[in-house]
């Protein structure tokens, strides 16, 4: 291996930022930029949700929840995939990038599920009269919630971080595999004990501002949780790869 | 080596006759409680006695299961086993199998009785012993796949709880869904269908993700 000064100086290639010294430089480019991204989404998805989005026929103005509830929902699912996904490309592989990716992911997760089972208290409360109602998505959503539970527990409770890694991939696959079943036998669950009146199903049309709305807002979770995944996992470099050159300069030389 | 692993596991259980029967005491302990908490109400104890059961059959598993591989661990003997060239998969199914005879066989023998302290009348009875008797090897096998995943660590007796918990809500779902169903007069095929194809798939993957999970655990 050639020493070089900076660790941009190699050509690129397909596995370039597999690396950590590479990523670590290449995120802390992208973080404000995703920040900046994420905050004008974020105020403009709002805005149009809130003040722009017409007053909805049935709910009135609380529907208005939904503009944060659905992209949290949406990104506490496509994160758990992702997750999953990362850590066991980190365990197939031996690439330990991967799997300190999935660990930066999973307390995003499951805050997004925990904000989507929030809001969507809140939303029943007005709408359905009650706070929780065992209903097959929220049901379901609580179990995603203790699968993202259970992975943080089992990486953290393992001190030997390869071992941690490599488990935590086994569950989060386990947890891939075994998210439609539970769905399904939830769904099945929930419409034979349906004791509710009133079943809350989704607009089955709605106004195209509504719509843009709510995907402003998806792009904004996106670009938030890309944001603080790349700052997580930029902290999690520098505590693995704290006996490297590249960390221990960055550290004694306090250069960017 | 299936055959040996098992008769092991029961030899080696038999020598400890009062640990090994500590799940069932748990189990019956913690159905005793709920009328304390519920209310003596025959009606009321008469509905929820499925679920009662079950809870307390996949609680007394998962209490038990956390130590499937910490003594083969401890001394060695599981690397051992692991090393001898042996499949993997078939000292999964082997432990899982053990741990069935062991805690969930019994309790399914037991669950009678404590339909009768529920009041619960014959062919729901039969229907809650069926339901267990497939579902109980559910919750070794997915137990087993905890074991192997927590092993050695320090709190792997809740951790276990926490991250096989919620991959068992569907057997509890089908198993006493089977049960109300009956009751109600309705057919069961359907719930008892599920849980037979979840047994199948549980005892087919489950083996191989724990012997995944052992080989992560000790290389």
């Amino acid at each position: 291996m050639t020493t070089r000064t900076s660790p941009q100086a190699a050509p690129l290639r397909l596995f370039s930022f597999a690396a950590p010294s590479r990523f670590y430089a290449l995120s802390g480019l992208l973080v404000p930029w995703l920040w900046a991204g994420a905050v004008v989404m974020t105020v403009l998805g709002l805005y149009m949700g809130f003040f722009v989005a017409p007053t909805d026929a049935t709910q009135g103005e609380v529907y208005r929840i939904i503009f944060i509830h659905v992209p949290a929902a949406w990104m506490s699912m496509l994160l758990y995939l992702v997750m999953a996904f990362w850590a066991v490309i980190g365990w197939a592989f031996n690439a330990r990038l991967a799997s300190m990716v999935a660990r930066a992911i999973a307390p995003t997760g499951a805050m997004f599920t925990f904000l989507a089972l929030w809001t969507g208290a809140l939303w029943g409360r007005p709408t359905w009269g009650t706070y929780w109602e065992w209903d097959a998505r929220m049901t379901s959503e609580l179990i995603l919630l203790f699968l993202y539970l259970g992975y943080i527990a089992l990486v953290n409770a393992i001190d030997d971080v390869r071992r941690a890694d490599n488990a935590g991939a086994l569950l989060a696959l386990v947890g891939t595999v075994n998210v439609p079943i539970i769905y399904f036998s939830v769904k099945w669950w929930n419409t034979l004990h349906q004791g509710a009146s009133v079943s809350l199903t989704a607009a089955p049309k709605m106004a195209s501002t509504m719509l843009t709305a709510m995907l402003i807002m998806t792009v904004a979770c996106w670009l938030y949780a890309f944001a603080v995944v790349f700052m997580r996992t930029r902290g999690i470099i520098l505590e693995r790869e704290r006996d490297t050159d590249w960390v221990r300069a960055l550290a004694s030389g306090g250069a960017r | 080596m299936l055959v040996a692993v098992v008769a092991r596991d029961l030899r080696l259980a038999a020598r400890r006759r009062i640990d090994a029967l500590l799940p069932l005491a748990f189990f019956t302990i913690g159905v005793s409680l709920f009328p304390f908490g519920i209310g003596p109400e025959t009606q009321t104890l008469r509905q929820v006695a499925p679920g009662v059961i079950w809870v307390n059959a996949l609680l007394a598993a998962m209490l038990s299961v956390s130590q499937l591989f910490a003594g083969d661990h401890a001394d060695g003997s599981l690397d051992q086993m692991l090393a001898s060239g042996h499949s993997p998969v078939a000292l999964a199914v082997a432990k899982a199998l053990a741990h069935w005879l062991l805690t969930g066989a019994p309790l399914v023998l037991a669950t009678p009785v404590f339909a009768l302290l529920f009041d619960v009348d014959g062919a729901s009875t039969l229907m809650l012993v069926i339901t267990l008797l497939m579902g109980t090897p559910v919750m070794s096998l997915l137990g087993a796949l905890g074991a192997a995943l927590t092993l050695g660590l320090r709190s792997a007796g809740v951790l276990l709880i926490i991250i096989i918990l919620p991959l068992c809500v569907p057997v509890i779902i089908f198993g006493v869904g089977a049960v109300q169903a009956a009751e109600a007069g309705l057919g069961a095929d359907g719930h008892l269908s599920l849980l037979g194809a979840l047994l199948i798939a549980t005892a087919v993957g489950a083996p191989v993700a724990t012997a995944a999970a052992l080989r992560i655990a000790t290389e």
